[in-house]
C-alpha cells in the first residue's frame, strides 16, 4: 500500500493538537524529486507518548564505555542504573588475561538516602579504593547518574584525588540520565573524554604492522567485531583499537598510530573520529560491514585508500573465496524471504544498515528509522552547518581536539584527498534518507502509537526493532527481529553474519507456530463436524 | 568466569556493590501497577528509567509491558517537572485511553522533590479517569520496596469502607511473584469456596495468549471496583512481609480491615499455613481436592528424599521468596548455608522485619551454621561460595555466572528470569508449584550426577 500525506494525516490527526504539531516535523515520506527533505530530530521527547528512547547515562555507561573490558567501571548513583546496564547489551569480550576482564562484573555505588542528602563523595571515594584493593585496574571509570548532578556531588574531584592516591587513570563522565534528550548525549559525553584523556597517550610512535586502522563504533554484538576482524586480518590489516566492543585500555591508548579510521556507528563515534582527524591527520571512512554487498564496498573503498597493489589483489581474493562460500546458502534463504516487507527502527545507526541485507535478501523497507539520530544520519553530513543546537542540547560539552604538533602526519596528499574523497566516502557520511526508495517512510523517535498505525496502514511482514517492541509486534501475528541484541543470535556483520542473518530472519517466516494462532473453532461452524475414528473429519 | 572475584575475603565497608542482588523502586511499581485492569503505569522521571524497566520486565515475561514517562530534560530536572507531568497526563488519556494512570517516581523526580499528588489535583483529569501516586525513590530499598509501595497507592487512593459490616470475602496480596503464582493462590482460594479479591494481579496482563491482536490493556488486572471493595473485606492476607504488610496494614488503618501476615506460600508449611489461615478465618473445611495435592506433595518428597537430603545449598533472591524457599529446602532435609537477598531489611516506616532474623529462626531448631545476610550483593555470596562450595545453587538468571565459575548444579527461581522461558506461567507457590520446585531440584542434582558418573557408574534407574 502506498503511502501518501493524506494516510499519514489520518495518524496525526488522533493526536492533540500540540503533539501533532510536532510529530509532523519528525517525519517524511522519502521524495527523490526534491533536493533535501528537512527532518526534525535529536529534540526533546513529548511526555506521555511512550517513546523507545533512554537516557545520556546508556548512552555513555551502556554503549560507549561499557564495552571496554579491561576498565572497571563505576556507576555513582542508586542501584538501577547499573543493574539495568549489568550483561544486558551483548557487547562480548574476550580476554587473554582473565583477571582482568571485568565484562561481567557490575560496580555500583548504590546511594541511600543519605547519600543524597549529605552526598555520595566520600562513598564514592571508599568504593575507588575498595576496587582497586580487589581488581586493581589500570583504568577506572565513573559514571554519574539522575540525582548526582542535582545533589553537586563533584565527581571530577574525587577522580583527581583517586588518581592522585593510586597512580592510575580514573575518568569522571558526567552522564546524567536527564542531559540531552536520548542516548545520544551520552555517546557525545564518552566521546570528549576518551578523546581528552586516553587515547593518544600510548607511547607508540607508529604501528608495528602495514596497514594500520581503527574500526570506530563497533560494539562487537553478537561477535559483529570478531567476524569483520577476520576480514580485515585475512586481507592483511592491522587492527590497531576497536571502539570499543571487546576493546581495550591500552589499545585504545595508541589508537593514533593508525592510517585509516573506520566509522560503522556514526551517530556514536562520530566526533572521535573527527577529532582523530583534527588532531593526527587521520582520515576516517565511513564503512557497512551489515549486508554482503555493503561490506564488499567496503572493502573495496579501504583498498582504494591504502591503494597499494598486493592489498588490493587480497583483498578481491577474500571477496572472491567468501562469496563462494556463502552464496549458495545465501540463496537458499533468499527464497524464503524474497518479496517481503520490513520495517528498520533501531537506534542511532543500524535502521540505515539493516536495510542493505533486507534488499539482498529481496526485502524491501516500507519504514525505517531511529531513536535518536541527528539530523545528519538522516540527511548527510553536509546539513551539520545547519544544525541549530536548542536548548536542551547545548549544555552537553563539545570538546574540540587540537593538532598535535608532534604527532600530526597528513596520511595522504591533500590532491589525492580530494579525488579519493570523489570516490569514496571519505569522511562523509549520506545518511539514510539517500538510500531509501521512493514512498518509504522516515520517522524519527517513533511512539508506540505510530508503531501501532503504520503497522496497520502498511502490514509489513517482518518489523526489525527492540526488546519492548517485539513482543506487542508478535501479537498482531508478525515476525518480529530484534536487531539491537540480534535475539541472543548473531554475528549478524561481515559474511558470515550475513548468513546468519538471513538463517534467523527466514527461521521467523518459515516457523509452524504462526500457522495456530487461529483455535480451529474459530473457523468452523459448531454444527457441521463429524466425529469418526480418525478424529473429527 | 568471573576471575576477578578473590577467595579471600576483605571486608567490604564502602556502602558499595558488585554484583547486585536486588534492583531499584520503580519496576517493582510499574510491575504492581501492571496488575491493575486498564492501567497504564507511568514513570515520573528521565525516560531512561522507563525504558530500562520495560526491557526488563519484557525479558522476563516474553509479553509486552507498556508504560510512559515524563521524560524529563535538564530544564525540568532544574525547575521541577509539574508541566511534564501534566502533559504527560493529557497526552496518555488523549492517545492511549486508559482508565487508569498509575505514576511513580525516580531518583531524579524524589531528589529535586516533585510533590506529584499537588500537581495530579492541578492536572486535567477526565471525567471517570483516575490517577493514582506512589512515591518510590530509587536510593531507599529495592524493587521490592517499589512493588509494596505502589500497592499502598491502591489502597490510600482506591480502598473504601462502605458499610459497617464487612463482607464475607479477603482480600489476598500476593507480593512479587509471577502471574502463574498469582492464578495459582486464587485457584487454591476458589476451590475452598471463598469470595476474594486479588491485588495486583499481573495474571492476564503479562502472561497474555497469543490471537493474532495486541491489547493494550489486557483483560487481566484487578478492577478499580474491587480496590475500592477491599476496605469491606472481613480480613487481607498479606503473602510475603516486605513485598505485602505495609499495603495490608495500611488498609487497616484506613478501613479497618485486620491483617494476617504470613510466608509467600512456596512449600508445605507455608501452603499448609495459608490454607488453615483461610479455613480458620472462614470457617470453611479444606476441601478434597486440595487435600488430595497435598498428599501428593508428600508421596513425591518422600520417593524422592534420597535425591537431596543431606545436599548443601545458596540461595539468594528478593526476602520473601528467599524465606518461602529456604524454609522449603529444610522440610526436604536440604542445608542451606548461604542465604542473601539483596533488599536491605525492613526499610523506613516498613513493618516488614528482618530478613536475617527470620532465617535465622529458621536455622536455629536445625543448628545448622549458615551465612545469612540481607543488603548484600552477588560478589559476597560467590565468595561465601567458594570458601564453602554447595551441592546446588537457586537464586535469579545473574545466579548462572556463579554456577559456571564453580561448576555447581543450578536452579532458576525469583525474578528475573531471563535466559529460560515459561518460568512465568507456572506456580512455585502452592503444593503443585511445590512439586514443581522439587521437579527442578532433583532433575539438577540428578543431571548432574549423571554428567559426572564414570561409564560403569551410570544408572539407568535413579
Amino acid at each position: 500500500m502506498e503511502m501518501t500525506e493524506k494516510k499519514l494525516q489520518t495518524i496525526f490527526d488522533q493526536y492533540p493538537a500540540k503533539v501533532q504539531k510536532s510529530r509532523k516535523k519528525h517525519i517524511i515520506i522519502k521524495n527523490s524529486e526534491l533536493e533535501s527533505q528537512e527532518i526534525e530530530a535529536n529534540t526533546r521527547t513529548i511526555p506521555g507518548i511512550i517513546t523507545n528512547r533512554g537516557c545520556a547515562y546508556a548512552g555513555c555507561k551502556g554503549v560507549v564505555l561499557g564495552p571496554i573490558k579491561d576498565m572497571v567501571h563505576i556507576v555513582h548513583g542508586p542501584i538501577g542504573c547499573g543493574y539495568y546496564a549489568w550483561n544486558t547489551r551483548r557487547n562480548k569480550a574476550k580476554s587473554d588475561d582473565p583477571k582482568h576482564n571485568f565484562i561481567n562484573y557490575c560496580i555500583s555505588t548504590d546511594m541511600q538516602e543519605s547519600d543524597i542528602v549529605f552526598g555520595g563523595e566520600k562513598k564514592l571515594a571508599k568504593v575507588i579504593d575498595e576496587v582497586m584493593e580487589i581488581f586493581d585496574p589500570k583504568c577506572i571509570t565513573l559514571s554519574a547518574t539522575c540525582p548526582v548532578g542535582l545533589i553537586g556531588d563533584d565527581m571530577g574531584a574525587v577522580a583527581k584525588a583517586a588518581e592522585a592516591k593510586h597512580g592510575i587513570q580514573v575518568l569522571s563522565f558526567s552522564c546524567e540520565g536527564y542531559k540531552g534528550v536520548s542516548q545520544s548525549a551520552g555517546h557525545h559525553i564518552a566521546n570528549n573524554i576518551l578523546m581528552e584523556k586516553v587515547i593518544g597517550t600510548g607511547d607508540q610512535e607508529t604501528a608495528p604492522a602495514k596497514f594500520p586502522i581503527n574500526l570506530l563504533g563497533e560494539y562487537n554484538i553478537g561477535g559483529d567485531g570478531w567476524e569483520v576482524e577476520r576480514i580485515l586480518k585475512k586481507i592483511g590489516y592491522h587492527i590497531v583499537s576497536v571502539m570499543t566492543g571487546d576493546g581495550s585500555y591500552e589499545a585504545l591508548k595508541n589508537a593514533h598510530t593508525a592510517e585509516l579510521n573506520l566509522v560503522q556507528c556514526h551517530r556514536s563515534i562520530n566526533y572521535i573520529a573527527e577529532m582523530l582527524e583534527t588532531k593526527y591527520g587521520t582520515p576516517w571512512l565511513k564503512v557497512n560491514f551489515i549486508g554482503i554487498q555493503g561490506t564488499i564496498d567496503s572493502l573495496r573503498n579501504m583498498a582504494l585508500y591504502f591503494d597499494d597493489k598486493e592489498l588490493t589483489l587480497k583483498t578481491e581474493v577474500v571477496i572472491a573465496s567468501e562469496l563462494a562460500r556463502i552464496e549458495p546458502i545465501f540463496e537458499q534463504y533468499k527464497k524464503i524471504c524474497s518479496g517481503k516487507t520490513a520495517f528498520c527502527f533501531v537506534g542511532g545507526s543500524r535502521g540505515h544498515h539493516f536495510q542493505n541485507l533486507f534488499a539482498e535478501l529481496g526485502m524491501e523497507t516500507l519504514l525505517a528509522g531511529y531513536e535518536f539520530a541527528h539530523r545528519d544520519d538522516y540527511e548527510g553530513r553536509q546539513v551539520i552547518p545547519t544544525i541549530k543546537p536548542d536548548a536542551d542540547s547545548k549544555n552537553i560539552p563539545h570538546y574540540v581536539a587540537e593538532v598535535d604538533e608532534k604527532r600530526f602526519r597528513l596520511k595522504v596528499s591533500p590532491e589525492k584527498m580530494l579525488a579519493l574523497k570523489a570516490r569514496i566516502p571519505l569522511g562523509q557520511y549520506n545518511g539514510i534518507r539517500y538510500d531509501m526508495k521512493d514512498g518509504s517512510i522516515i520517522v524519527d523517535d517513533m511512539n508506540h502509537f505510530e508503531t501501532e498505525e503504520f503497522i496497520k496502514l502498511l502490514k509489513p511482514d517482518l518489523f526489525a526493532s527492540g526488546i519492548k517492541d517485539k513482543y506487542v509486534i508478535q501479537k498482531m501475528g508478525i515476525n518480529s527481529k530484534q536487531i539491537h541484541s540480534y535475539d541472543y543470535s548473531g554475528p549478524y556483520a561481515g559474511f558470515n553474519g550475513a548468513v546468519k542473518f538471513a538463517e534467523d530472519i527466514s527461521m521467523g517466516f518459515a516457523s509452524p507456530t504462526w500457522n495456530f494462532i487461529t483455535p480451529p473453532w474459530k473457523d468452523q461452524p459448531l454444527l457441521e463436524g463429524t466425529v469418526n475414528e480418525e478424529g473429527v473429519a | 568466569m568471573l576471575d576477578c572475584t578473590p577467595k579471600e575475603i576483605t571486608e567490604r565497608n564502602s556502602g558499595g556493590i558488585i554484583n547486585p542482588a536486588k534492583t531499584c523502586q520503580p519496576i517493582g511499581a510499574m510491575y504492581a501497577a501492571l496488575g491493575i485492569h486498564k492501567c497504564l503505569p507511568h514513570s515520573h522521571g528521565s525516560q531512561g528509567c522507563c525504558s530500562y524497566h520495560r526491557m526488563h520486565l519484557t525479558r522476563h515475561f516474553r509479553d509486552p509491558v507498556m508504560a510512559s514517562t515524563s521524560c524529563f530534560t535538564e530544564g525540568s530536572s532544574v525547575f521541577g517537572g509539574g508541566a511534564n507531568l501534566k502533559a504527560s497526563i493529557q497526552n496518555v488519556f488523549h492517545i492511549y485511553k486508559p482508565d487508569v494512570m498509575a505514576i511513580h517516581t525516580t531518583c531524579l523526580t524524589e531528589t529535586i522533590g516533585d510533590d506529584v499528588s499537588s500537581i495530579i489535583k492541578t492536572a486535567d483529569v477526565a471525567e471517570g479517569k483516575l490517577v493514582i501516586h506512589a512515591n518510590t525513590p530509587s536510593y531507599v530499598g529495592s524493587h521490592i520496596t517499589g512493588f509494596s509501595n505502589m500497592t499502598k497507592a491502591m489502597v490510600s487512593y482506591l480502598a473504601e469502607s462502605t458499610s459497617p459490616i464487612k463482607k464475607e470475602q479477603i482480600n489476598i496480596i500476593p507480593g512479587f511473584v509471577n502471574p502463574g503464582d498469582m492464578r495459582e493462590i486464587k485457584r487454591i482460594v476458589k476451590s475452598m469456596d471463598i469470595e476474594y479479591i486479588l491485588f495486583p494481579d499481573t495474571s492476564g496482563v503479562v502472561d497474555t495468549p497469543m490471537t493474532g491482536e495486541f491489547q493494550m490493556y489486557p483483560e487481566g488486572g484487578t478492577t478499580v471496583e474491587q480496590l475500592k471493595d477491599t476496605g469491606n473485606s472481613k480480613v487481607s492476607l498479606a503473602l510475603g512481609r516486605f513485598a505485602s504488610s505495609d499495603p495490608a496494614d495500611l488498609l487497616n488503618k484506613k478501613c479497618k480491615v485486620p491483617v494476617v501476615t504470613l510466608k509467600t506460600p512456596i512449600g508445605i508449611k507455608a501452603t499448609d499455613a495459608l490454607l488453615m489461615t483461610l479455613r480458620t478465618a472462614f470457617a470453611h473445611e479444606i476441601p478434597k481436592e486440595l487435600e488430595v495435592e497435598r498428599g501428593q506433595l508428600v508421596d513425591i518428597m518422600t520417593d524422592t528424599h534420597f535425591h537431596f537430603h543431606g545436599k548443601t545449598v545458596a540461595i539468594f533472591g528478593d526476602p520473601d521468596i528467599v524465606t518461602g524457599l529456604t524454609e522449603f529446602v529444610l522440610s526436604l532435609g536440604m542445608i542451606p548455608i548461604h542465604v542473601l537477598t539483596g533488599t536491605p531489611g525492613g526499610s523506613s516506616n516498613s513493618v516488614a522485619g528482618s530478613f536475617e532474623d527470620d532465617i535465622n529462626a529458621m536455622l536455629k531448631p536445625t543448628g545448622i551454621q549458615a551465612n545469612v545476610k540481607s543488603a548484600g550483593d552477588l560478589f559476597t555470596l560467590h565468595q561465601w561460595m567458594k570458601n564453602q562450595p554447595v551441592d546446588l545453587l537457586i537464586g535469579n538468571t545473574y545466579g548462572k555466572y556463579i554456577a559456571r565459575a564453580e561448576d555447581v548444579p543450578f536452579v532458576r527461581v525469583g525474578f528475573p528470569i531471563l535466559d529460560r522461558s515459561v518460568h512465568s506461567y507456572l506456580p512455585i507457590v502452592g503444593y503443585h508449584g511445590a512439586m514443581r520446585l522439587v521437579e527442578m531440584i532433583s532433575n539438577a542434582l540428578l543431571d548432574r550426577q549423571d554428567r559426572d558418573a564414570a561409564d560403569e557408574d551410570f544408572e539407568l534407574v535413579m
